[in-house]
Parts: C-alpha cells; sequence; structure tokens
C-alpha cells in the first residue's frame, strides 16, 4: 500500500473518531431539552460529556488539519466549496463550546435558558451540516480542472446531500440517547433508553438510504460487506438497548458507524473528491496527496501521537466512567 | 476582504491566546506551592485565577476552530500552494498539542475529586505545557511564510524536504520567545490589575495576617515580576528578532522605520510628526536616536540601514515589476507591484507594540513598590492604574502581530534573501478564487457580529467572576476562621468518593457545569 493510501485511510479513521465521539455529544446536546424535565436534569446531561466534549470536538480539527497536510488539494477544495454550510458549523460550534462553559455561571433562569437554546442550535446545525458536506464529498462535487467550485454557493445542497445531513442527524440522536442511556442514573436513564429505541427506526432510516444509494452509484464490491455489518450493527444495537443492555447498544451503534465510514470511504477511494462536472478533474488519491517526504513525516508523527491520544483519552473515560444522577449535583455556587 | 476576515479573526483570536498560555502555565505553577506547601492562599490563588482563565479558554478555543478551517474556506488558492509544507506543522499542532490540552484540561476541570492530588497536577502542567506546544508549532508555521525554508521548487510549488528545518526556522526560534514572553506580559499585568484592586478595596485596613489579603498580595509580587522579566525577555528577543528581520525582510525594517533613504549609521526614530505614509518621506520630522537602529540590526552602531526608496529598485529587479498576467489575481493582473506595506501601520505598530509593552511594565514595578513590606496605597490612583494598564499588552501583543503581518505585505509568503529561492507568493493570489463575494461578506459579517457578541459576554463574566474574590470560586472561604492551613474540606480530598448510595457530601461531584 502506498503512502497516499494509507494517509487515506487514516484520514478516513479520523472522521470515524470524530462521528463515534462527538456524535454523541452532539446527541446529548440535541436531546437537552427533550429528556430533562427539569433543572438538575438538564446540568446531568450536560455533565455527562462534561469532561470530554473538548477532546471529542478536537477530532474534527486534526481530520481537517491532516487533510491539509496530507492531502492540501483535497483540503482547499472541499473547504473552500462547502463555505457557506461551513460558516454555518463554525458559528454553531463556536456558540456551543461558549455556552457550555458559560451556562453554569450565572444563576438567572433566562441566563440558562439562553444557553440552553444556544446549546441546542449548536448542536443540530454542525450535526446537520457535517452530514451534508460529507456526503457531498462522498458523491461528488462541481470542480473545474483547477479544483474550484463551479456553481452558486449552494450547490452542495441537493436531496442526496439532505439525505446524508438527516443521516448524521438521525444516527447522533440515537447514538446520544443510548450515551445518556448509559451514564446516567434512575429516571433519566430509563427515559433515554426508551426514546432511543422508540425513534431508532426512524432515525436510523436516512443513515441506511445514504449507505444503499451510495452503494448504487459508486460502491465497489466489497463495500457491500461493511454495508451489510453497519445495517446489522444498527439493528443489534436497538434490540440491545430495548433489553436494557445499554452498554451493548451503545457498542453496536459504535460498530456500525464504523462500518458505515468504510462503506462511504471505501466508495469514495481513490478518488477523494469525484467532480460531477468532468471525471477528468477528480481529485484522487494521487494528485490531491502531498511529495512522499511530508506523508513519511506525517506517519512519523501520526505514529507516536495516535496511540498516546487513545490512551490518555481512554483513560479520561475510565477516571469518569462512573454513571451520574440527580443526586450527584452539587448546589449553584456563583457570584 | 479575506484579508479583513482573517485580520479579525486571527487579532481577536490572539486576544484570548496570550492570557490563555500564561494564566494556564501561573495557575499550574499555584496548584504546585498548593500542593508542595499546602496552605490554603495557594488553593485559593489557583481556583481563583483557574476560573478566570476557563472562562478566558473557552473563547480561545472556539475561535480557534474559525483559524483551523479558514485556510481552506477563504484561502484554497494558498493552501493548495504550500500544502506540502504549511499543512505538517498544523497537523501537528492539533494531534500533539490541541489534543492534549482539551483532554487534560477536561481532567483537571472535573478531577478535583476523582484524581489523587499529584495527578491532577499533573494535569494542569500537562495542558499548560500543551499550549505552549500549540504556540511553537503554529509560529513554525506563520515563520515558514516570513522566511521559508526547508524546501525545494518543484513544478512551481514548494515542496518540503526538511521538516527539520522548518521546526528550526531562526525566525520561529526568535519569534516563539518573544510571543511567549508577550503572553506573560499579559498574564502579568492581569494578576497586577485584578488583584490590586482587591487590596485596596477590601485590605486597606486588615491584618497583615488575613488570608484574604495574603491571597491578593502574592498575586500583586507574582504579577509585577512576571511582568517586568516578560518584557526584559521581549525587549531581548525582540533585538534578535530585528537582527533577522533586517537580513530575510529588510523592506519590513524600512517600513518599520518608515526610513527612506539608506542612512549609516541608522538612527532610531522614536516618535515622528507629519505624514509617514508617502514612501518619500515628505514633511516628516522625527525624534531620533542616533544609530540605534544599526544596532538593533546588526549589533554595531555603525552599519548602514537601507532605506525604502534603495530597496525599491532591489526588489524590482528580484521579483518583477509587475504582477503576472494571471486572472486569478483579478483588477491587480499585469499592474505594478507595490512593494511598500502600509507605512503608517508598521511605523506606528512598531512603536505601539514596545510602548504599550513598556507601560505594563512600569506598571508592574510601580506596583511591587508600592506594596513593599506589607503596604496597602491608599489611594484610588492605584487600583484604577492597575486596571487600566491591563489593556496595554493586550494592545502591544496586537500592534506586534499588526506590524509583522502588514509589514510582510504584498507578499503572503515573503521572499528571503537568505530563504530558498523563488518561493513566494502575492497575498492577491492566495485567496479562494471560487468563493463569491457574497459569501465572504457573509461569514465577515457573520463572524463579527457573534464576535462582537462573546466579546461582550466574556468581558461581563470575567467582570463579575473578578470582582467577587476568592469566595465565589471556593465555598466557604469566606466564614470567619477557616481552618488553618486545611483549605476547602470537599475540593482537596483524595479519594474518589465512593459513598455508598445515600447522599453523603463526596458523593456530590466536586465540580459540575
Ligand atoms: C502563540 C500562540 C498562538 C497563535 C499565534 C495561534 N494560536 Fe490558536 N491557540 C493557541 C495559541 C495560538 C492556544 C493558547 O494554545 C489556544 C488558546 C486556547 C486554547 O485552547 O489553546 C489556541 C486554540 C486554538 C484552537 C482550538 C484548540 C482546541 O479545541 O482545544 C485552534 C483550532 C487553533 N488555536 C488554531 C490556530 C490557527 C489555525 C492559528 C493561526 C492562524 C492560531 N491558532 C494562532
Ligand atoms: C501564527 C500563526 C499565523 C499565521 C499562520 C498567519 C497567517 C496569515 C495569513 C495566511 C494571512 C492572510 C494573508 C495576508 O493578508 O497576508 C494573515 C494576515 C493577517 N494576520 Fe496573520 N497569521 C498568524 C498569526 C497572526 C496573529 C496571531 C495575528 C494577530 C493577532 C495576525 C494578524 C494578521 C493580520 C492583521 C492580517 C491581515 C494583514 C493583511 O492582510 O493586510 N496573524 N496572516
Ligand atoms: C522592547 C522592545 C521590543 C522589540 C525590539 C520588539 C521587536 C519585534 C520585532 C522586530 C518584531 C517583528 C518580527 C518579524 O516581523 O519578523 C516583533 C513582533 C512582535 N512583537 Fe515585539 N518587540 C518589542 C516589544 C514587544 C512587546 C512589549 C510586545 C507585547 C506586549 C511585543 C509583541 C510582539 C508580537 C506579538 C509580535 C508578533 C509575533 C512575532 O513575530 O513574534 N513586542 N517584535
Amino acid at each position: 500500500m502506498d503512502l497516499a493510501t494509507f494517509w487515506f485511510i487514516v484520514i478516513a479513521v479520523l472522521w470515524l473518531g470524530y462521528l463515534f465521539l462527538e456524535g454523541f455529544d452532539f446527541g446529548v446536546g440535541m436531546l437537552l431539552p427533550v429528556l430533562a424535565r427539569d433543572e438538575t436534569e438538564r446540568r446531568v446531561m450536560v455533565n455527562t460529556i462534561g469532561p470530554v466534549w473538548d477532546g471529542n470536538e478536537v477530532w474534527l480539527l486534526v481530520a481537517g488539519g491532516a487533510t491539509f497536510a496530507a492531502f492540501p488539494g483535497w483540503y482547499a477544495s472541499l473547504f473552500s466549496t462547502a463555505y457557506l454550510p461551513l460558516l454555518l458549523v463554525l458559528l454553531a460550534l463556536i456558540g456551543r463550546g461558549v455556552a457550555f462553559e458559560y451556562r453554569g455561571k450565572v444563576d438567572s433562569r433566562r441566563w440558562r435558558a439562553t444557553w440552553d437554546r444556544v446549546i441546542m442550535f449548536g448542536s443540530w446545525v454542525p450535526a446537520f451540516g457535517v452530514g451534508l458536506v460529507l456526503s457531498a464529498n462522498v458523491l461528488g462535487l462541481p470542480l473545474d480542472a483547477r479544483g474550484d467550485r463551479v456553481g452558486s454557493p449552494l450547490v452542495m445542497v441537493r436531496w442526496e446531500t439532505l439525505l446524508g445531513a438527516l443521516a448524521l442527524v438521525g444516527f447522533c440522536l440515537v447514538h446520544g440517547a443510548a450515551f445518556i442511556a448509559l451514564k446516567t442514573e434512575g429516571d433519566i436513564r430509563e427515559r433515554a433508553r426508551r426514546l432511543a429505541v422508540r425513534v431508532a427506526p426512524v432515525a436510523l432510516a436516512p443513515l441506511v438510504a445514504l449507505l444503499l444509494l451510495v452503494q448504487v452509484r459508486a460502491g465497489e464490491g466489497w463495500t457491500w460487506a461493511p454495508l451489510a455489518v453497519a445495517v446489522l450493527a444498527a439493528g443489534a444495537a436497538v434490540a440491545q438497548l430495548a433489553r436494557g443492555r445499554e452498554g451493548w447498544g451503545f457498542a453496536f451503534l459504535g460498530v456500525a458507524v464504523a462500518a458505515a465510514v468504510t462503506t462511504l470511504f471505501g466508495a469514495l477511494y481513490p478518488d477523494v473528491i469525484p467532480s460531477t462536472v468532468d471525471a477528468a478533474n477528480s481529485l484522487t488519491v494521487h494528485n490531491a496527496a502531498s511529495s512522499p517526504y511530508t506523508l513519511t513525516v506525517m506517519t512519523w508523527v501520526a505514529a507516536f501521537g495516535t496511540p498516546a491520544v487513545l490512551v490518555y483519552q481512554g483513560w479520561t473515560y475510565w477516571v469518569f466512567r462512573k454513571r451520574i444522577g440527580t443526586r450527584h449535583i452539587p448546589s449553584v455556587h456563583v457570584p | 476582504m479575506a484579508r479583513w476576515q482573517f485580520g479579525i479573526t486571527t487579532v481577536y483570536h490572539f486576544l484570548m491566546v496570550p492570557l490563555t498560555i500564561s494564566l494556564a502555565l501561573l495557575v499550574a505553577g499555584m496548584q504546585t506551592a498548593w500542593v508542595r506547601t499546602g496552605r490554603a492562599k495557594y488553593l485559593a490563588m489557583t481556583k481563583f485565577w483557574g476560573k478566570l482563565m476557563l472562562v478566558n479558554f473557552a473563547m480561545g478555543v472556539v475561535t480557534g476552530i474559525v483559524q483551523e478551517f479558514q485556510f481552506g474556506m477563504a484561502w484554497s488558492a494558498y493552501s493548495r500552494f504550500v500544502g506540502d509544507v504549511f499543512g505538517a506543522p498544523l497537523a501537528m499542532e492539533g494531534l500533539v498539542a490541541f489534543f492534549v490540552e482539551s483532554t487534560f484540561l477536561g481532567l483537571w476541570i472535573f478531577g478535583w475529586d476523582r484524581l489523587p492530588r499529584r495527578v491532577h497536577l499533573a494535569c494542569a502542567w500537562a495542558f499548560s505545557l500543551a499550549t505552549m506546544a500549540s504556540a511553537y508549532f503554529i509560529l513554525a508555521a506563520n515563520s515558514w511564510m516570513q522566511h521559508p525554508v526547508g524546501v525545494e521548487l518543484v513544478d512551481g510549488r514548494p515542496r518540503l524536504t526538511s521538516i527539520w528545518a522548518v521546526l528550526t526556522n531562526n525566525t520561529v526560534l526568535a519569534a516563539f520567545p518573544h510571543t511567549i514572553a508577550g503572553a506573560f506580559a499579559v498574564g502579568g499585568s492581569f494578576l497586577v490589575g485584578i488583584a490590586s484592586w482587591h487590596l485596596w478595596r477590601r485590605h486597606r485596613d486588615t491584618p497583615a495576617e488575613n488570608q484574604d489579603r495574603q491571597v491578593w498580595r502574592a498575586s500583586v509580587k507574582v504579577g509585577g515580576w512576571v511582568g517586568v522579566v516578560a518584557y526584559a525577555a521581549l525587549a531581548l528577543s525582540g533585538d534578535l528578532q530585528s537582527k533577522l528581520m533586517f537580513e530575510q525582510q529588510p523592506m519590513k525594517m524600512a517600513a518599520a522605520e518608515a526610513l527612506c533613504h539608506s542612512e549609516r549609521p541608522a538612527s532610531f526614530s522614536v516618535f515622528a510628526v507629519g505624514d509617514v505614509t508617502r514612501p518619500d518621506c515628505e514633511n516628516v520630522k522625527s525624534l531620533t536616536v542616533p544609530a540605534l537602529l544599526s544596532f538593533l540590526a546588526k549589533s554595531d552602531f555603525t552599519s548602514e540601514i537601507k532605506g525604502i526608496q534603495d530597496l525599491l529598485p532591489e526588489y524590482r529587479a528580484k521579483y518583477g515589476t509587475n504582477y503576472p498576467d494571471d486572472p486569478r489575481l483579478g483588477e491587480l493582473s499585469g499592474k505594478p507591484i507595490d512593494y511598500v506595506p502600509a507605512l503608517p501601520v508598521t511605523y506606528w505598530g512598531f512603536r505601539l507594540m514596545i510602548g504599550f509593552g513598556g507601560v505594563a511594565a512600569g506598571m508592574g514595578l510601580l506596583a511591587l513598590w508600592a506594596i513593599r513590606r506589607g503596604r496597602v496605597p491608599a489611594g484610588r490612583w492605584f487600583p484604577a492604574l492597575g486596571l487600566l494598564t491591563i489593556a496595554t499588552p493586550f494592545l502591544g501583543n496586537s500592534f506586534g502581530w499588526v506590524f509583522t503581518e502588514m509589514g510582510r505585505q504584498p507578499f503572503v509568503v515573503v521572499p528571503n534573501p537568505s530563504g530558498v529561492d523563488g518561493v513566494w507568493m502575492y497575498t492577491a493570489q492566495a485567496v479562494s478564487s471560487g468563493v463569491t463575494v457574497g459569501e465572504m461578506l457573509t461569514s465577515l459579517v457573520a463572524l463579527t457580529t457573534v464576535y462582537g457578541v462573546l466579546a461582550g459576554v466574556e468581558f461581563y463574566l470575567l467582570r463579575r467572576y473578578a470582582r467577587a474574590g476568592v469566595a465565589a470560586v471556593l465555598p466557604g472561604w469566606d466564614r470567619p476562621e477557616p481552618e488553618p492551613g486545611g483549605g476547602d474540606p470537599d475540593a482537596g480530598d483524595t479519594g474518589g468518593g465512593d459513598g455508598a448510595g445515600d447522599r453523603k457530601p463526596d458523593d456530590v461531584l466536586a465540580f459540575a457545569y
């Protein structure tokens, strides 16, 4: 396997890490007004992701940064073509990050309600936007020979990409609910679990539809296999959740997203962005990659960096492994 | 417009950055003092300054995300051109620094009762050192733009040949200490300003043993020393930078001084009256220190420094008189190139950088003197000056960046006499040509608005927490008799809080959003 292909896989893995991790914390944010009945429960929910959401978001930054380093052409074309959707995602992420930190800093109902709205907006919008951009990337963008966009700023909004957006939103909902069920205790745990089971058939349908669409349009023979795994794992997850086994349900959702990412990136390869204008304009793993020297350097960095990241992020989850409930929430203490 | 957006978002990001960098390290130091001595005053300092750091940190993080994506969104031509080189430090920054920073910060915030004391302290060090590492990588990327090294030109694009050369570029070796020292100048005056207000407000007549009073005294002291030392470090590293700049970007050096004609020895202009806009220097009278500029540039008092009028022909001979005919350049295509940066900006940027930093350092000294041997100044001037000077190093830093970035115009990647030949790029070529004006305008307006609102919110919160003092972050601090040396019972405990079932005090999270 050549280095450029290896880096294509690395980037797929980074996206996978991102979707798996931030998937649930988007879900928690999206469900904030739905699942929690009162302020204490809202705080329980926010605190399930409190120590980890920033670390999860860095997966997105690194996916972006690694794309820049390994495939400058891909980074440049994708990000400039998706200018407006990404702008919305950025604005939402700005609000969300600040909101987590600031919502509890003033003891006022209005203050908290405002930030809760920001959290909700900041979780729905990026899930939608990232789903849109990723699926548009896989299905192709109208690129000219220089790699610039042909067409209006909104060309990437089509029914196929809207399906992609819904796919991610739906996945985040279920994943988030499963995560809350796994991390909390008492009433809210039960509600979250039931919600996950109830919405799953509808919420996961767009994901399955997207995978089939991509498979039919661009898939390879072998990508049927991960597709099947994704569908089966999603089913298994719901079954486990229905039986009250939250840990297994959550793990199967992880398998499902891994298999789904494999299908999508498998179908994309060897392109990194297919051009819908003219196949000759497509960016491929080879014409968009950095020089072998740069890729070698990056490989060394990744070889040392990634295991370390996995170890200490894993440790974080271990440190905060205990379920939390309303009784753990301290009273408000602010100036 | 892309430039405006980049400038605004970056300057804004860099308002948070120095405060984060310096407070993170100072807080880690305070916590170390607490773990070693067990004295409540250090715990109080850790908690108080730590809280302010967190309020600020959130903003640093979210504005950083914009930075990371901007290159691809608005500067796609640039990203394609330099990606082989420029992407690597950026990706390393993410992989090596941001992951550590964000993960250990989470552990630190929430881990007060979950982690053994020393492990928890190690988390504080981990994230504060990671902020430094992140600064290093991004400055390496930026320095490469000022002084491209470690590359060769293949098919008209720079291709990386030595990452080591990029990471040990002499430009970054000078810029890193300078920027970090700039960060500590910010942290220093932040401590001095807020702590002197508390001292004056609460402790004009409390006894010297008062715990709270000791907290603020210690903070002013730390801040004052940090500020003064930082300024010294700034001057030293700035001098190094000047020498490099003289070699690498003579035009920037001349622009920094608005020096039109070569001088030998060249004098340093302290202040100018008149119109520095024009590269031919009519009507400018300036107050100068003889030969100082020669010293800044070459360590002697005799060297010749080239002026703008003499550099212009050199630049034209080397890099051409006109922009290439390239449709991407838009209306600039084929037009003559203006090699002179905006003189008022570079000239005054340079002076204001130094000047504002100097004011901050002066305040540091003054505060140290004012509180000598346990005094608390009674006059209003003390807190007022302290609070006002908090702004100065922020301004100094911003002007420093504006100077650096504007001084390299019209290039994005500057051709250097001592860099690799032939590697340069005009700013006008760097922007995304596929992105429409409407999109740029939308994002410019949206980001500026959101940033404006958030600036207000952050300021409000910082003020609120800063005013409230220690009691707001350490419940029980203002009880009349805090246990000697004990500190806060539930924050200090090392136990994991494994209460069996019913509501014991240590079952409650020590920290929660
Ligand atoms: C000298 C220091 C310095 C400079 C010049 C910059 N930054 Fe920065 N940046 C930091 C120092 C820093 C920091 C101190 O490390 C921050 C501030 C708050 C934080 O979490 O880390 C940070 C945060 C931060 C984050 C968020 C990390 C997270 O989620 O934890 C990103 C993505 C960037 N930056 C990216 C950039 C880019 C692309 C820049 C170039 C234009 C840039 N920064 C300039
Ligand atoms: C260290 C990482 C940095 C990198 C990689 C970087 C890179 C860039 C780039 C690509 C541009 C646009 C091209 C141009 O207009 O020249 C730019 C412009 C600018 N940057 Fe930086 N920059 C960095 C740090 C900063 C910081 C920290 C500040 C200020 C706080 C700053 C202030 C500016 C300003 C004011 C401009 C606009 C100048 C102009 O275009 O006229 N930069 N920089
Ligand atoms: C005391 C004398 C000082 C000198 C001689 C000095 C010199 C310099 C020089 C020559 C540069 C430009 C480097 C380049 O463009 O290649 C620079 C940049 C900068 N300065 Fe200063 N400086 C001084 C004080 C300060 C102070 C007090 C601050 C802040 C409080 C500051 C903050 C900055 C920053 C943030 C930059 C841009 C980043 C960089 O290129 O490192 N400087 N300084």
